[in-house]
C-alpha cells in the first residue's frame, strides 16, 4: 500500500498511535481473557485444597499435583481408561470418516452417473439435520440390537459424514486433474487403485485439515456417548469430565481442576503444536462453504 | 468404444458411493424414521416396544406445546442464542476491521488469531464444568478476585440466581466462538479484491466508511453463513447448559430445548414419544429459520448470477453474429 500512503499531520499521526494503543490494549485484555481460565485450572491442578479455600487464584503452581492425583484412587475416576476410550473412539471413526468421505467425494467428483446429482444435493440437504432428531431413534436400535455399550457404535456411523464429503469434493474439483486419471487408466491400472495410489496423496493437505477437526469433534463429544454407552469401563472423557461435578468432589478442589486438566492436556498440546494449520483450515472452510 | 468407456467408468460412481450409502441408510436414516414414528407412538416408561397412536395422533406434540417447561426450555434457547450472536459477532466484526485494515497493520495478527480460537476447540464438557468451578461460590476464584479488589465483602453465590447464571453461559458461548467468527469474517475479507479498497482510499473514504459502505456489504455471504451455522449451533445448544449447573440451576435459568429432550428420553421417567415429538418441532423450526435466511441471501445473488449469465449469452451470440 506504499503508493497509496498520504503524508500525515502531526496530529493524525498522534491519532493514529492512540488508536493502535486501544487495539492492543483490547486484544491484550481478550488474551488475558481466553487464556486465564485454562491457567487459574492448570495451576491449581498442581495445588493442595487448603490453599484454594484460602485464595483460589494463584498464578504460581505449587507442589501437590501427587496428592491431587492419589485422590482420584479412592473415587473410583480413571481417567486413563477414559483417556483410552477416548483415543480409539476419536481415532478409528476420523480414519473411517477421512476414507470413506474421500472416496464418496471422488466418486461425485470424477465419475458421471446417473443420480450423481441427486445424491450430491441430498448429501447437501442431511447436513443440517442435528443429532438430537437422530438420537431417540438411533438408540431404540441400538437398544434393540445389544448394541449399546460397545465402542464401535460411537466409531461406525463415522463413514457416513456429509460435512466431510462436501468438504473433500469442494478440494478435489480444484486440485484433481482428469488427466492424471486418464494417464493412470492407460497404464492399466484399477480404478480402485487410482483412488488409493494416486488420488489419495493429492488429497492430503484436505485429509490432514479435515482429519484434525474430525479427531477434535469426535473428542470433545458429550450427547452420543452419553446417551448410548453407560458402562463404567466403556466411557469417554466428556462423560468422566460430568461425572467431576458430582458432590463426592465438592471439598477435593484440587481433584477437580486436575481432573479438568487431564481431559484437555492432549488437546492443549496438539492445538499449540498445529494451530497454524487449524486456524488456517478455519478460514479455509468458511471461504469455501 | 469411448463411449462404452465412460459408461463402464460410470459404475465406479455407484461403487465408490455405497460405504457412505448403507452406513448413511442404517445410522442416520433408519434412526430418523425411527425417531418420526416414536413421535407418534406411545413409547415411555419402562416399554421397549412401541404402537403407533391410534386416536389422536398429535397428541405427544400437544402435550410438548402445552408443556410450560418446554417453552421455558424454548424461550432460554432463543435467549441464550440471541443474547451470545449479537456481542460475539460485534466483537468479531471489530477485530476484523482492524486485523484487516491496510493503512497500519497490527502485529502479533498470527498470535492473536491463536490464542482467540483455542477457547474453541477445548471439550465443552470441561470448560462448562471449569466455569462452574471458578464462579462457585465461597471458593472460587471469581469470589476470591472480587473480594481482593474490594468489589465484594462476602461471596456471592453467582449460581443461585437465575439472570447471572445465564449471563454466565452466554459469556461462555460468546467466548468459545467469537475467535471462530473472527477468523471467519477476516477469511471473507481477504478474500475481497483489494482494488477496491484502493479505490475507496483514492476517493477519500474514513476507515468507518469504508468498513461499513465497502467491507460488509462485500462479506454478506459470509456473515449470513455464519448465521445460519451458529443458528443451527445455537437451537442445539447442549452440552454447557447440562453440564454447567445441576438440573439447570434456579428456576430452569439454564434448561434448553437439547436438554429437555435428552432429560425426557433418557432419564428419570423416559418419555421417548414426547421427547421424539419435542426435536422433531426444534427440527422444523431449524429448517424453516435457516429456509427463511437462505432465501434471503440467495435472492440477490442469484438475479445477479442472471443478469451476467444474460449478459454473457448475449454477448456470446454478437461475438457469433461478427
Amino acid at each position: 500500500m506504499g503508493n497509496g500512503k498520504v503524508k500525515l499531520s502531526e496530529k493524525a499521526q498522534k491519532l493514529e498511535k492512540v488508536r493502535l494503543v486501544i487495539i492492543y490494549i483490547v486484544c491484550a485484555i481478550l488474551t488475558v481473557l481466553c487464556l486465564a481460565p485454562f491457567w487459574i485450572m492448570i495451576v491449581n491442578a498442581t495445588r493442595s485444597t487448603t490453599a484454594i479455600q484460602q485464595h483460589a487464584i494463584s498464578l504460581i503452581p505449587s507442589t501437590y499435583l501427587k496428592s491431587n492425583w492419589d485422590v482420584f484412587e479412592g473415587k473410583d475416576f480413571h481417567p486413563f481408561v477414559g483417556f483410552f476410550n477416548s483415543a480409539i473412539v476419536s481415532t478409528f471413526s476420523t480414519m473411517l470418516a477421512v476414507y470413506f468421505s474421500s472416496l464418496t467425494a471422488y466418486a461425485i467428483t470424477v465419475y458421471e452417473w446417473k443420480l450423481r446429482d441427486a445424491f450430491f444435493s441430498v448429501i447437501m440437504g442431511v447436513m443440517m439435520i442435528p443429532a438430537q432428531v437422530t438420537m431417540i431413534g438411533f438408540y431404540q436400535m441400538a437398544f434393540k440390537l445389544g448394541w449399546t455399550n460397545q465402542l464401535f457404535i460411537l466409531i461406525i456411523p463415522a463413514i457416513a459424514s456429509p460435512m466431510m464429503v462436501f468438504f473433500m469434493r469442494q478440494y478435489l474439483q480444484g486440485a484433481l486433474s482428469h488427466e492424471i486419471i486418464q494417464s493412470a487408466r492407460i497404464d492399466g491400472a484399477g480404478e480402485f487403485y487410482t483412488f488409493n495410489k494416486i488420488v489419495l496423496p493429492i488429497m492430503k493437505p484436505a485429509i490432514a485439515t479435515q482429519a484434525i477437526f474430525s479427531f477434535v469433534s469426535s473428542w470433545n463429544r458429550l450427547f452420543e456417548p452419553m446417551v448410548l454407552i453407560s458402562a463404567k469401563e466403556k466411557q469417554t472423557l466428556p462423560i468422566m469430565v460430568s461425572l467431576l461435578k458430582g458432590d463426592i468432589y465438592k471439598t477435593e478442589y484440587g481433584s477437580i481442576y486436575l481432573g479438568l486438566t487431564l481431559t484437555v492436556l492432549p488437546l492443549i498440546v496438539v492445538y499449540l503444536i498445529l494451530s497454524k494449520y487449524i486456524v488456517a483450515g478455519v478460514a479455509l472452510g468458511s471461504v469455501k462453504g | 468404444m469411448g463411449n462404452k468407456k465412460t459408461l463402464n467408468y460410470a459404475k465406479y460412481g455407484y461403487i465408490f458411493s455405497i460405504p457412505f450409502v448403507v452406513a448413511y441408510l442404517i445410522f442416520n436414516f433408519y434412526p430418523v424414521i425411527n425417531t418420526f414414528l416414536i413421535a407418534f407412538s406411545d413409547l415411555k416408561g419402562a416399554k421397549t416396544d412401541f404402537n403407533l397412536l391410534t386416536g389422536d395422533i398429535f397428541a405427544n406434540f400437544k402435550s410438548v406445546i402445552h408443556n410450560d417447561l418446554f417453552i421455558k426450555a424454548f424461550k432460554n434457547t432463543i435467549k441464550l442464542w440471541v443474547c451470545n450472536f449479537i456481542p460475539q459477532m460485534a466483537v468479531a466484526l471489530l477485530l476484523t476491521a482492524w486485523f484487516t485494515d491496510t493503512r497500519s497493520k497490527v502485529k502479533g495478527q498470527g498470535f492473536f488469531k491463536v490464542v482467540f480460537y483455542m477457547p474453541n476447540i477445548i471439550t465443552a464438557a470441561t470448560i462448562a464444568i471449569l466455569f462452574s468451578t471458578l464462579f462457585a461460590c465461597p471458593v472460587g476464584p471469581m469470589n476470591d478476585l472480587l473480594k481482593t479488589f474490594h468489589f465484594i465483602d462476602k461471596p456471592v453465590p453467582f449460581l443461585d440466581k437465575p439472570n447471572v447464571a445465564q449471563n454466565i453461559v452466554i459469556f461462555i458461548q460468546t467466548w468459545m466462538w467469537f475467535g471462530y467468527t473472527m477468523i471467519t469474517l477476516i477469511s471473507g475479507v481477504i478474500g475481497i479484491d483489494p482494488a477496491i479498497f484502493e479505490a475507496s482510499e483514492m476517493d477519500g473514504a474514513n476507515r468507518i466508511q469504508t468498513f461499513f459502505y465497502i467491507t460488509i456489504p462485500c462479506i454478506r455471504t459470509i456473515m449470513l453463513f455464519t448465521l445460519v451455522t451458529s443458528l443451527i449451533g445455537g437451537l442445539n445448544m447442549f452440552d454447557i447448559p447440562k453440564l454447567f449447573i445441576t438440573n439447570s440451576g434456579p428456576d430452569y435459568a439454564t434448561y434448553t430445548t437439547s436438554v429437555f429432550i435428552q432429560k425426557r428420553a433418557f432419564e428419570g421417567t423416559y418419555i421417548k414419544n414426547e421427547a421424539a415429538a419435542a426435536s422433531l418441532i426444534m427440527f422444523i423450526i431449524i429448517v424453516v429459520c435457516s429456509a427463511v435466511i437462505f432465501y434471503l441471501l440467495r435472492d440477490k445473488d442469484e438475479v445477479a448470477a442472471k443478469k451476467l449469465r444474460k449478459q454473457a449469452l448475449k454477448q456470446a451470440k454478437l461475438a457469433k453474429g461478427v
